[in-house]
């Protein structure tokens, strides 16, 4: 009786529903990774390339966080966190500051010097076989959205995110720290002349970005399962087309642009395109930096002199 | 209060002050003027731990501080207003002058020096949550004044603040540098408004090319033929 394109306009829409929270949640882990690469550049206007690397030590320190020492995933998470700002410190101190006063492209090749090198010390360390997260940790339901159900993992996925970037917020704009790390990244000098240290405000920042990458590994591995000692590879080069796309060294344009992205990759899917799913991340790259280089939040801030 | 013992002080090859001695007494306001490249700012740099001095020593009363980082420096009570303001655009008045008292503890003693500060400056009390990047340069100026007393500094450093403002603010800009120099602040004015400078400064130095070249009270310094002719467009 009833017309079967009533039906078929039903199940699009659900379909679609299904692919924007897909999208939603993919996205939030982008933009948690890509937060780290924008507070970084912000500071030291240094592509970190190794800080996808960072997400993927979060997602191991994470796995054996909840197989080998028995944790829970929010004890997971925050061992995860924290173990993860200490490395990402530790990169920083030992790889990036000897390197403060040196040129940029000396500074992006030790970068992705890095990178490799945790990427093969991993693989020195626990081999290149991947592992997968245990099912049935996520102490979530599944709730039921326009007919759409959405998985326990994209609520937390979608939580954790949400909190830790309210979390950011306060940091960045309420706290000394936060207020430290403004003021260097506009002007270093400037910010001396206050009593401020920089070093330790680079430090600071770069704990907390890598601390961002560790919770989207953990948060990774919950909702895709496998991980491996290349897995932060692909979403390390995208988190950074995020950020890009928002405005790199602008925050709430880092939050923005991943979102965005995991939109747009789960549109194409869903549009029957899921094999340039990945693709469709550097398309977008090349078109931001033809039309709005700045980003989408980025703007020219003149100085008075 | 501050004595600057034969530093000097170099970028790379360029020796850029050679063998510079200065002094300032407590209360006082001492002007260093000279032309474009004399070496003002590198001196002012080296006091607040910007720049580190190949050889010499800076003393404040009795501890040497040449080469110290400027967090400490600050701490002791050497405040330093950079050339061009350097205000953080992009952040808001109010921020701008939390960072100012950014090594201090004292909420009690935060809270009044806000109140001066914008008794000095009202201008910056109606824009208190205005981002800095949006203010005058004249306002400016005054955010980059305010936000130094905020560390409630007993000697402040102040490059060149009459920089590209209008002959009316001008005037205000110094009468406020004596007005805090009555509160009890110490004063070390860089100028190229050497006539300005001098009307307000208890004492003066002059430099060129990183020497200096010329000492005394501001009054005999005002009268001094070569003085008049190099820097205060006289004949
Ligand atoms: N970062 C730097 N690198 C190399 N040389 C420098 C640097 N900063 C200053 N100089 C040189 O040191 C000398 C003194 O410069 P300084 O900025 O102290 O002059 P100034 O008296 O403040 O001049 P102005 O009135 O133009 O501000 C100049 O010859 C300048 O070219
Ligand atoms: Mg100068």
């Amino acid at each position: 009786m009833f017309p079967i394109p009533f039906r078929k306009g039903v199940a699009f829409m659900e379909q679609l529903i299904q692919q924007l929270v897909n999208g939603i949640s993919l996205g939030s882990i982008y933009a948690l990774i890509a937060l780290g690469y924008t507070m970084v550049y912000g500071i030291v206007k240094l592509i970190n390339f190794a800080h996808g690397d960072v997400f993927m030590v979060g997602a191991f320190i994470g796995f054996y966080s909840i197989t080998v020492m028995d944790l829970g995933i929010f004890p997971a998470l925050l061992v995860s966190m924290a173990a993860c700002a200490l490395f990402g410190v530790l990169i920083e101190r030992i790889a990036y500051k000897p390197l403060r006063n040196a040129t940029r492209i000396a500074a992006l090749i030790t970068a992705i010097g890095v990178s490799l090198f945790i990427e093969y010390g991993t693989i020195y360390i626990r081999g290149a076989q991947p592992e997968a997260y245990p099912d049935g940790i996520v102490p979530l339901k599944s709730i039921d959205l326009f007919g759409v159900s959405i998985s326990g993992q994209s609520l937390l996925i979608l939580g954790v995110a949400i909190v830790l970037m309210i979390l950011l917020q306060y940091i960045v704009h309420k706290t000394k720290i936060g207020k430290a790390m403004r003021a260097v990244s506009h002007d270093q000098d400037a910010a001396r002349l206050m009593g401020i240290n920089v070093d330790n405000t680079i430090s600071a920042t770069f704990a907390i970005g890598s601390a961002l990458a560790g919770a989207a590994g953990v948060v990774f591995g919950i909702y895709y399962t496998k991980i491996e000692p290349l897995m932060g590879i692909i979403p390390g080069l995208k988190a950074f087309v995020a950020a890009v796309l928002g405005g790199i060294g602008i925050i709430p344009g880092a939050m923005v642009g991943g979102l965005l992205l995991g939109v747009i990759e789960a549109l194409v899917s869903a549009a029957g395109f899921s094999l340039w799913r990945d693709g469709v991340a550097f398309v977008v790259l090349i078109v931001i930096l033809i039309f709005r280089p700045a980003g989408l939040f980025g703007k020219n801030v003149r100085e008075k002199v | 209060m501050l004595k600057v013992n034969d530093i000097n002080v170099y970028y790379g090859n360029i020796h850029a002050l050679k063998g510079v001695t200065l002094e300032i007494h407590p209360g006082e306001i001492v002007t260093l003027i000279g032309a474009n490249g004399a070496g003002k700012s590198t001196l002012l740099k080296t006091i607040s731990g910007l720049l580190k001095p190949k050889s010499g020593e800076i003393l404040l009363e009795d501890e040497h501080v040449a080469g110290k980082v400027p967090q400490l420096i600050v701490k002791r009570g050497i405040s330093h207003v950079p050339e061009g303001r350097r205000v953080f655009a992009n952040m808001s008045v109010e921020e701008n002058l939390e960072l100012g008292a950014y090594l201090r503890k004292d909420k009690n003693g935060i809270r009044e020096d806000f109140e001066k500060v914008y008794q000095l400056f009202p201008r910056l009390q109606e824009r208190r949550k205005q981002l800095s990047g949006t203010l005058s340069g004249g306002e400016q100026q005054m955010l980059a004044m305010g936000r130094a007393l905020m560390a409630r500094p007993r000697l402040l450093l102040l490059d060149e603040p009459s920089m590209g403002l209008a002959p009316l603010l001008v005037k205000t800009i110094f009468r406020i540098i004596e007005e805090i120099n009555q509160t009890g602040t110490t004063i070390l004015l860089v100028e190229q408004n050497a006539n300005m400078a001098l009307s307000i400064a208890n004492r003066a130095y002059v430099i060129e090319t990183g020497k200096i070249v010329a000492a005394g009270t501001a009054a005999e310094l005002g009268e001094s033929d070569q003085i008049r002719k190099a820097y205060l467009g006289g004949h």
